[in-house]
């Protein structure tokens, strides 16, 4: 009973199959043509990238809408090096992806042939694990364990290197090693459980706090847990502020909600969470962006740090409660016994924040204002649309001007802040959710570093809409040369002095491509070109000129702590 | 909080790029790896790496829970604070310029336990294992010779209590 002999190659796309691939971003090259050949007989779509780091972004705009696995291939050398941003951007935001790359053949590695980079020892920094395979009866259990390590605990990108001639080895059509993953210490650190003595622990503390703040982030997306969350902050009356990252996982409009803190957030969330007597920091990292200087960061507060990962407790900030388990659990388990106080004083002192600095900007009706569009886009799209910027100013006011309810509603590059993200990441969260609508909102400088894949978009036909925020700047670095560097441009502005009109034409562009935009330029238009842009079937820019004149606000400057706050 | 010089047990899988992780573990944050060994253990698929680091307690901490987290790591045994037997091995070469040298540098090995493994005209090999303490005790004396080669290795470790220290 001989079974039946394919190659290295068919096996590993089989082994995707069956692990639910169903779609995946791949740029061939002459190592990883074996893969695609294979792919020709497969039912995967393969959506091919105008660039690998398109693709890379893509998959993890996939995996980040989703929370499934986002695949990507590429070849060898600079194949594989074009990757490094994505698998960066997925390690830093914790976002389940594998990555395959060719490799040369196993006899040729160290030689320096041509195409050859040890993707393995370049990515060693960047990835939750990795794997180089040097027979092909190896491929099923790799394929599996890959797997199961990107979306297990906290999730993170794998990255799988396959030499071509493990690509082109005969090997049986044998999966049993799929079954076969030897992971046991592993296994038994991701299921740990949260402890009776740890719950009740969290309640005493609870029981004595007078101004408790629950501190959320992407953990709490990355686990599912968003309804324990509102029933978690509804039972116990307790105010909510999240991440960038967790953006979504408690609605904006929640009266509970302090919408989100850090360099850029609210006044009152800022002020809450420092000013709390008990942090209750659930699926968080207490990244600098949020803490400021980490030693004043809640000074006054008892801190109760709830991670998967157990590096994360202690790292950046000293819990008095540290406790190693998945978030749902220990939602679940508190929500069994309600603590509710009615923390009036505290309340009123968060109401009377947020009246007297509420979230807005200095509005005027002759320039078209960024956090204007923003504002307008979350209107005309009744708050339901997923967002996905890149990085810098744009992305600051995508943040906090659209109305955000659901998890996985803002896509964003928050760890690594990786400009280039929103077009790609857009594109794979539409291919996700076919039938959400998923706005890139950009910025012109961002844009122009993967602007490529609008030739994707095109050819796969997948109807991205894209608004860029066009002030012809760097304008996150502008706003900080402005602020602490007297005004003077350190090559931060991207308009031509050759032309007149702004630059680059992004629609004639677009065109060439065979996308249809719109330009604006005047307040008044911009209502009707959003609906333009939403009416129109498949992708449509929108090229709204901005100006650059505004400012994100509020603002704490580097090293300085909430009292510091710039709000004007 | 002082640093203070710790020595950690690793059973790690005895898979290729395994030293690289934990190396790189240590690299990428600044933390100094003083002595470092690894060989495999009686099981084949499995080796044990003895670390000796230097750090305050958060950073041992968290040395602690990063080496916990690598995939390849089975287990994670900080020795230092309990009881535990060390030994470091030196083999060192040194000129002896006449008989009297000679004699001077086998007394102090004999002194040491230590035995002479090489011996060429007017050149001794020596060696010596035990604590780290009195591997450096032995270098501060044989010093005022002259030294033609060094090789000092990492420290082993075990436990002194019954059972393991970690799985094996």
């Amino acid at each position: 009973m001989t079974k039946k002999k394919i190659k290295g190659s068919e096996l590993t796309i089989q082994c995707l199959e069956r692990l639910g691939t169903e779609l995946m971003f791949a740029y061939p090259g002459g190592f990883s043509m074996e893969l695609h050949q294979a792919l020709q007989k497969s039912p995967i779509r393969v959506i091919l990238p105008r660039h690998e780091q398109g693709g890379a972004f893509a998959a993890g705009g996939y995996a980040r809408a989703t929370g499934k696995v986002g695949v990507c291939m590429a070849t060898s050398g600079p194949g594989a090096t074009n990757l490094i941003s994505g698998i960066a951007d997925a390690y830093m935001d914790s976002i389940p992806t594998v990555f395959i790359t060719g490799q040369v053949p196993t006899h040729m590695i160290g030689k320096n042939v041509f195409q050859e980079t040890d993707i393995i020892g370049v990515t060693r920094p960047i990835v939750k694990h990795s794997y180089l395979i040097l027979s092909a009866a190896e491929i099923p259990q790799v394929m599996a364990e890959a797997f199961h390590i990107a979306t297990s605990g906290r999730p993170g990108p794998v990255v799988v290197d396959i030499p071509k001639n493990v690509q082109q080895e005969m090997i049986d059509a044998d999966f049993s090693g799929m079954d076969n993953i030897k992971l046991d210490v592993y296994e038994e650190s991701i299921q740990v459980k949260p402890q009776e003595s740890d719950i009740e622990r969290i309640r005493a503390a609870i029981a004595e706090a007078k101004r408790p703040c629950l501190y959320v982030g992407g953990g709490i997306i990355s686990a599912e847990a968003s309804k324990e969350l509102l029933q978690f902050a509804e039972s116990f009356n307790i105010p909510v502020t999240t991440t960038l990252m967790g953006i979504g996982a408690f609605p904006d409009r929640h009266p509970l909600s302090l919408k989100w803190l850090g360099m850029h957030g609210t006044y009152y969330a800022n002020y809450a969470a420092n000013e709390c007597d008990l942090l209750l920091a659930f699926g968080t990292r207490f990244d600098d962006r949020v803490t400021g200087p980490v030693a004043t960061f809640a000074a006054g507060a008892k801190i109760v740090h709830v991670d998967i990962d157990l590096t994360e407790i202690n790292k950046n900030k000293v819990a008095d409660i540290g406790i190693v388990a998945n978030i749902k659990d220990v939602l679940t388990e508190l929500n069994k016994e309600p603590l509710y106080k009615d923390y009036a004083e505290w309340h009123a002192m968060i109401r009377q924040w947020k009246e007297e600095h509420p979230l807005t900007y200095c509005k005027n009706t002759e320039t078209i204002q960024p956090q204007y569009v923003v504002e307008r886009l979350s209107a005309l799209t009744n708050g339901k649309a997923v967002i996905v910027p890149g990085v810098g100013q744009h992305q600051m006011f995508a943040a906090q001007f659209y109305d955000y309810s659901e998890p996985r509603q803002l896509l964003t590059s928050g760890g690594l802040g990786a400009m280039g993200f929103g077009l790609p990441a857009a594109m794979g969260a539409k291919l996700a959710c076919p039938e959400k609508i998923i706005v890139n909102i950009d910025g012109d400088g961002s844009f122009q570093m993967n602007i490529q894949e609008l030739g994707t978009l095109h050819t796969e036909d997948i109807g991205v809409k894209m608004i860029i925020l066009n002030n012809q700047h760097l304008g996150m670095v502008a706003q900080w040369e402005d602020r602490f560097y007297g005004s003077v441009r350190g090559n931060t502005v991207l308009g031509s002095t050759r032309t007149e009109r702004p630059y680059p034409d992004f629609v004639t562009i677009a065109k060439g491509f065979m996308i249809p935009g719109r330009e604006v330029y005047r307040r008044e238009d911009v209502d009707a070109a959003i609906e333009e842009m939403l009416n129109t079937d498949g992708p449509f820019i929108l090229d709204v000129h901005t100006g650059y004149a505004e400012h994100v606000l509020p603002m704490i400057k580097p090293g300085g702590t909430y009292k510091d706050m710039i709000t004007e | 909080m002082s640093a203070r010089k710790h020595t950690i047990s690793v059973l790690v899988q005895n898979k290729f790029g395994v030293l690289s992780r934990i190396s790189g573990l240590f690299s990428g944050r600044g933390y100094n790896i003083c002595s470092l060994t690894v060989n495999q253990t009686n099981d084949p698929a499995i080796s044990k790496m003895t670390i000796v680091t230097e750090g305050d307690d958060a950073v041992l901490e968290q040395i602690d829970k990063q080496l916990k987290k690598l995939i390849d790591v089975i287990s994670v045994t900080d020795l230092t604070g309990s009881e535990f037997v060390e030994r470091e091995l030196l083999l060192i070469k040194v000129k002896t310029k006449d008989a009297e040298e000679r004699a001077e540098v086998i007394q102090l090995t004999e002194l040491f336990k230590g035995q002479v493994v090489t011996v060429n005209h007017g050149e001794l090999g020596i060696e010596i294992q035990g604590r780290a303490a009195k591997i450096d005790n032995f270098i501060s004396l044989i010093e005022k010779f002259e030294i033609v080669e060094f090789a000092r290795s990492g420290r082993v470790a075990v436990s002194r209590t019954e059972g393991a220290s970690s799985v094996i």
